[in-house]
């Protein structure tokens, strides 16, 4: 019990440790001390004599923009954990299953015919673009193969990502103006700059909440080990659980991506080098997962501001660039471990 | 009902009129069969008869097209997947998984019934998980991880799994496929010794003979039901597995085998 606690320390530290760190580096870096100060004086009217512009630049960019990263990676990474359980395919993840694209495709919808306004509409929009992607995948899925067999679904994932970014494509060239439509490529590929307080407050409830309901099911996802006649025969309702958890998972991508665009890899790589070093017990793999992606997407955003001077990478192309070598090396290293 | 009859009478599992079609083939139908508490029941019949999907059907992890299950004397369907599980176990045929999990931690899922989200492990939950492994005679592989297991290691594995969830019915799936003749006979000893009812399927008739009963499946109908020598008749097995045979007496223990043959 007491290593748990210990455990569970350490890892809020670390968590801690990487938000001062993305909040300090940056174009104009800000000394971490200062960024504690600025904590303090906001939490706690601790009354340190700052610099306002810099107390600006702490509290209303860079520290917003490190929550929603954390909270991202360790959403999505959550998310690819519950998938790659339930569904026993190593390949699963929001980003393969279609789940990503189909929430772009929602949020565009919303965004360009203007249908409410703000990130609350923006995530509504992302979410029924996320069921209704998953639900096409599952139906393809399950029209094309044997009841109770998961090859089918990545295959059918693959087809849906494609229908379902041919159809943001589509509503893009159709629909909006040349500056419309660059602003929401670039938004496509992962984006950090627009996130203020708001999206905070959307982002790490979800995140948490996600977290939580998982958790909440941990032994039940490990019951999935051999597959669900097994799972059922040791006492899972497994209607119920994955009808749970897959649309857990679809709420919380539909959330991040119609905050920061659909990000990548994060969702399949944190998982399995969680796994790697962890094992596959639910009840450790799950915060570490979490962790491991919100300490890897802060990471991500700090190299996606400060890589070329001056301009700005989208945030998805940091996590692949990095994602997919590290995948690979996982993968080499796995082969030799065994 | 009546009150005056006593309980070890019910059956402990039974099932009537039980069918399941899929699409337009018949995988079993009407079904009638009740399981005596303590006693083992073998099920046989050619490969596509129906003995796993009937295994299945009766541990509520597939759904009938007809008819009924009950479990203790109540419906099967209304009891939650949480109580079946802690009355029954059913270990499957070739169950597989990728992941790299530890034989430790892969009978641990067996005490999954007996765990809520909130109760954490207990040091009684590891000491089941080493006794169950002790009963399959895998203790030397509690620290290996599953993937460097043989075939044979997997089924044991499964079988302690079931065994971590301290059942009364132990449904297996021809458990002693991809064994050596040691652990077939070591496994099968253990089924009958172990204070558990017990349903299992089988290839080997001679191995079939040491079960209580005797359930014969022919393409998804219930053919032949009672003591494993008034069911095995010549007549029986050239009807339902087309071969000949006749009964040999050993004369090292007076025991009944049967020898096969194909004219």
């Amino acid at each position: 019990m007491t290593a748990a606690l210990i455990r569970t320390l350490l890892a809020l530290v670390a968590l801690l440790l990487s938000v001062v760190a993305g909040v300090a580096i940056g174009e104009t870096s800000i000394e971490p001390g200062v960024v504690l100060q600025v904590l303090a004086n906001k939490l706690w009217n601790a009354g340190y004599v700052l610099d306002p512009i810099d107390e600006g630049i702490v509290w209303n960019y860079r520290l917003t923009r490190a929550l929603v990263a954390g909270a991202c990676g360790a959403g999505l990474a959550t998310c690819g954990v519950i998938l790659q359980s339930l569904l026993r395919n190593p390949l699963a993840d929001p980003y393969l299953l279609g789940i990503s694209a189909g929430a772009s495709t929602g949020a565009v919808l919303v965004a360009l015919l203007g249908i409410g306004a703000g990130a609350i509409s923006m995530s509504v929009g992302a979410f029924a673009g996320a069921v209704a992607a998953f639900a096409v995948v599952v139906l393809l899925g399950r029209a094309s193969g044997v009841p109770g067999s998961t090859g089918q679904i990545i295959l059918a994932g693959i087809a849906g990502s494609q229908l379902f970014n041919a159809l943001t494509a589509f509503l893009i060239t159709k629909s909006a103006s040349s500056e419309q439509a660059r602003g929401i490529m670039f938004w496509l590929l992962g984006n950090l700059s627009g996130v203020r307080w708001p999206s905070v407050w959307l982002a790490v409830p979800a995140a948490m909440a996600g977290l939580a309901v998982c958790l909440w099911h941990r032994r039940a996802l490990d019951a999935f080990t051999f597959g669900t006649d097994s799972a059922a025969s040791l006492g899972i309702a497994v209607r119920r659980v994955q009808f749970l958890l897959i649309s857990c998972a679809a709420l919380v991508t539909a959330v991040m991506v119609s905050i920061v665009g659909s990000i990548g890899f994060v969702g399949l790589v944190i998982p399995h080098a969680a796994r790697l070093l962890l094992g596959t017990g639910h009840t450790r793999l799950l915060p570490a997962s979490a962790l491991g992606g919100a300490v890897f997407l802060i990471a991500a955003d700090v190299l996606s501001r400060t890589l070329i001077k001056g301009q700005v990478i989208p945030v998805g192309v940091i996590t692949a660039l990095v994602g997919a070598p590290v995948f690979a090396l996982i993968l080499i290293g796995r082969r030799n471990a065994r | 009902m009546n009150a005056a009859m006593p309980v070890i009478d019910q059956p402990v599992l039974s099932c009537s009129g039980l069918g399941l079609q899929i699409r337009d083939v018949e995988l079993l139908d009407e079904i009638h069969l009740d399981i005596r508490h303590g006693e083992t029941l073998g099920l046989i019949g050619p490969n596509g008869s129906g003995k796993s999907t009937l295994l299945k059907l009766l541990a509520g992890v597939r759904m009938p097209s007809r008819g009924s299950i009950h479990l203790d004397g109540q419906c099967l369907k209304a009891q939650s997947r949480r109580t079946i599980a802690r009355t029954l176990a059913l270990v499957e045929q070739q169950a597989d998984t990728l992941d790299a999990i530890s034989v430790f931690d892969a009978v641990a899922l067996g005490r999954t019934p007996w765990l809520s989200a909130l109760s954490s492990w207990s040091a009684e939950d590891t000491e089941i998980v080493h006794q169950a492994l002790r009963n399959v005679d895998a203790a030397h592989l509690t620290t290996r991880t599953w993937r460097s297991l043989s075939g044979g290691e997997r089924q044991r594995v499964h079988i302690a799994r079931s065994l971590a969830q301290c059942p009364r019915i132990l449904l297996l799936d021809e458990p002693t496929n991809h064994l050596d003749i040691q652990h077939q006979i070591g496994i099968l000893n253990l089924v009958h010794a172990l204070p558990v009812t017990t349903v299992i399927a089988l290839h080997d008739l001679n191995q079939a003979l040491t079960c209580d009963r005797l359930a014969v499946l022919e393409r998804g109908r219930l053919v032949a039901l009672g003591k494993p020598l008034e069911v095995l008749t010549p007549h029986r097995l050239l009807q339902t597995f087309g071969v000949h045979a006749h009964y040999l007496v050993d004369p090292f223990d007076g025991a009944k085998i049967l020898r096969f043959r194909s004219w």
